[in-house]
């Protein structure tokens, strides 16, 4: 028909959020925090290169309970990327393709990322 | 760029409601996507509310029965209502399947039904295939051979070979799987999409087929193949059971081993 103009169907409107996509696209996320993530490293090298006043400023920036969140975000992205990341090393070699074994290991991938994350945290606040 | 919203033209408004007999017993809400190509109107969500005693077990049973008992005008694809044909692939429930092998009971609450994910819709829940059909035909699904066949035999293949093609001769090409995927939604202009990869894998793995090497080097682009990103989407909604995204692996993997 002249100067009709059909529909689009509805997608990420109406398809059903699942792990399959859920993880892709918070791989995708995780990496973009990740790369985010590095000004503030760098930042914080700046700071520690500029001497005591500026990085005792970093220091208490970081210690805020804002520093603090996006501090343990950065961590459990690392820490997500990292399994996540190994997860796709095993599809690229043509493993784990089986439904079973991607649900699997995607929640190993939660799993691992939190108990990463934990141990960081915990490393960090004992020793 | 990939566009996450729906344009002005295809967002949806609520349509009417078809309600049961009194002496229904069992009901249950259909909502089901429509769209009219003869009038102006954007596309709404009618409600049909079956008694489930009066039907039968399948998705496609409820759409039929609403066709003949309640709406005439509802248009879907349909055929073998026995998951062969591959005809009436839709959304039912938030994912993709095939409607005569999707069980009403499987759903909880109301049913809502739309056609296959970020498609043009020709009416209601028939999508326009052209492109993925275009696609296909791209990867030339057919035996292609350099020598000429001999007279009046068979192109043998042992049984090794043969086992090689299981989990992919049965696509019926329903399109689920591509439709499911992100990928095709954003790219699905130059990605071919999990169903076509899956297609190519087919005659590149046919021990029979001669062309392996071209067929690899026409999806050597950043496009066709490589918009993959394993998200699984695929293989987790395959009505057949089939796992699209390994066969994209097992490709990426040949593109990699024969350089």
């Amino acid at each position: 028909m002249m100067g009709s103009k059909r529909p689009l169907s509805p997608h990420l409107q109406v398809y059903k959020p699942q792990l399959t996509s859920i993880l892709s696209i918070t791989h995708r996320a995780s990496g973009i925090a990740l790369s985010t993530g590095t000004f503030f490293v760098v930042g914080w090298l700046v700071a520690l290169a500029s001497g005591e006043r500026y990085f005792d400023i970093a220091h208490y920036l970081a210690s805020q309970w804002y520093g603090l969140i996006i501090l343990t975000g950065y961590t459990w992205a690392l820490s997500y990327h990292l399994c996540n990341g190994i997860r796709h090393l095993f599809w690229d070699a043509g493993y784990g393709f089986e439904l079973t074994t991607v649900y699997r290991s995607g929640w190993a991938t939660l799993v691992g990322s939190v108990f990463l994350t934990s141990a960081a945290w915990a490393t960090g606040l004992l020793v | 760029m990939a566009e996450f919203r729906l344009p002005a033209n295809s967002k949806m408004t609520i349509g009417k409601l078809y309600q049961a007999s009194e002496n229904a017993s069992r009901v249950k809400s259909f909502k089901v996507y429509r769209y009219d190509p003869d009038d102006e109107e954007n596309p709404r969500i009618d409600t049909f509310q079956i008694d489930l005693d009066e039907c039968g077990p399948m998705i496609l049973d409820a759409l039929i029965k609403i066709k003949n008992e309640v709406d005439t005008t509802l248009t879907f694809r349909r055929s073998c209502r026995e998951g062969i044909c591959g005809s009436c692939a839709m959304n039912i429930d938030g994912t993709n399947t095939l409607a005569c092998l999707k069980p009403i009971d499987e759903v909880n609450g109301d049913v809502k039904i739309y056609p296959l994910p970020h498609m043009e819709v020709i009416k209601d829940l028939v999508p326009d295939l052209s492109n993925a059909y275009a696609q296909l035909e791209s990867i030339e699904p057919w035996l292609k051979t350099k020598d000429t066949p001999t007279k009046d035999t068979e192109r043998v293949q042992s049984i090794d070979d043969r086992a090689k093609l299981d989990g992919m001769w049965e696509c019926v090409l329903c399109f689920s799987c591509s439709t499911s995927c992100p990928s095709y939604w954003w790219n699905g202009d130059k990605y071919l999409g999990p169903a076509i990869l899956l297609q190519a894998y087919r005659w590149i793995a046919d021990s029979r087929d001669d062309y392996a090497k071209e067929r690899l080097d026409s999806l050597e682009d950043p496009f066709k193949l490589y918009r993959c990103h394993t998200i699984m989407n695929c293989t987790k909604t395959c009505p057949k059971g089939l796992n699209p995204a390994k066969a994209i692996a097992e490709i990426k993997k040949m593109m990699v081993l024969r350089q």
